[in-house]
């Protein structure tokens, strides 16, 4: 089995609230988040496909048609979006990292033209990200840490 | 999105959400072995056997997984995690000498490699309260990173 990653970021806005909770729990559990006109990140994607490359392509899959999926599945949808009001599929869902990598799992899994989705990364930022994916015992081994050292922008390290 | 959304198709395994976070701290130490001579010592670590110790910008990266609460979206509270981590080992590693200051290191006669370093971070971190603990991973530079998820690696990681 052969692993495929491909990148791609977006930028996009959100805000943590929950309408069940007073404005005063509201706050309290999401902080910073909670501000009422909302914030943004950079966001960094990951997606990891596994297969065997093709004895025809040399290819796990094309990578231009996993570019194109990713165009049409996560750019149009959530780049330069706001996510609680634009992204329908978000709707009565705190739109966390966590949740943000289960929805682009769920968006991904049933299109990858070949191979299967092997696992979703989702950086907010180069200090926090979520992951999506099944432990699977042909998935033993595999590290999840990142693989890369992320210099950080903010902090100089 | 709770468990309701972790969809099982057929004999796939249920999908898994874990999160990771960075942290740094910088810290001195010196690899020096009381079990070796002194010989063997700088024979063994080199540079890293200098009587006055050096240092490192280190990163720490935490993987915790869980459910994903659906009132909040979080599989834990990162200020929760934030907080923990700082009082388990940032407040306790972050500009100290792991031989002089850190009595997991400096009174168990336990040399502060990295390895070591992971071992005992994931000791401090293992009781997490919101989320189960995956592992750990120290990069003591760019070049040279170490992970640990305890002695039960199979069932901790994927």
């Amino acid at each position: 089995m052969v692993l495929l990653t491909r990148k791609i970021e977006f930028s996009a806005s959100h805000r943590y609230d929950n309408p069940n909770l007073s404005p005063e729990e509201n706050r309290r559990v999401f902080g910073k988040c909670n501000n009422p006109h909302g914030h943004g990140h950079n966001y960094t994607l990951e997606v990891t496909v596994a297969g065997e490359p093709n004895p025809l392509t040399g290819m796990v899959l094309d990578l231009k048609e996993l570019k194109d999926l990713l165009e049409r599945e996560i750019m149009q949808r959530m780049d330069h979006r706001n996510l609680n009001v634009e992204v329908p599929e978000l709707a009565g869902k705190i739109p966390t990292c966590e949740n943000l990598a289960l929805l682009i799992w769920n968006l991904l899994e049933p299109k990858i033209p070949s191979g299967t989705l092997h696992r979703v990364r989702l950086y907010e930022s180069p200090d926090l990200y979520a992951d999506c994916y099944r432990p699977a015992a042909s998935n033993r081994g595999a590290s999840n840490f990142a693989s890369t050292y992320l210099p950080d922008a903010e902090t100089g390290h | 999105m709770g468990p309701a959304d972790t969809v099982n198709h057929g004999i796939q395994t249920k999908l898994k959400v874990a999160l990771g976070r960075r942290y740094h701290f910088a810290a001195a130490h010196r690899l020096h072995s009381n079990r070796l001579s002194e010989a063997q010592n700088r024979e063994l670590y080199g540079k890293c056997n200098n009587p006055h110790g050096h240092g490192h910008n280190y990163i720490l990266e935490v993987r915790v997984s869980g459910p994903v609460d659906p009132a909040t979206g979080m599989i834990a509270n990162l200020a929760d995690l934030d907080a923990f981590v700082q009082r388990q080992v940032l407040d306790n590693y972050d500009h100290k000498s792991f031989n002089e200051d850190v009595a997991s290191f400096r009174d168990t006669d336990t040399v502060p490699t990295t390895e070591n370093l992971c071992i005992d971070i994931f000791q401090r971190l293992k009781t997490f309260p919101q989320a189960t603990l995956e592992g750990i991973r120290v990069e003591e530079t760019s070049n040279n990173s170490f992970e640990y998820a305890g002695e039960h690696t199979e069932d901790a990681a994927q």
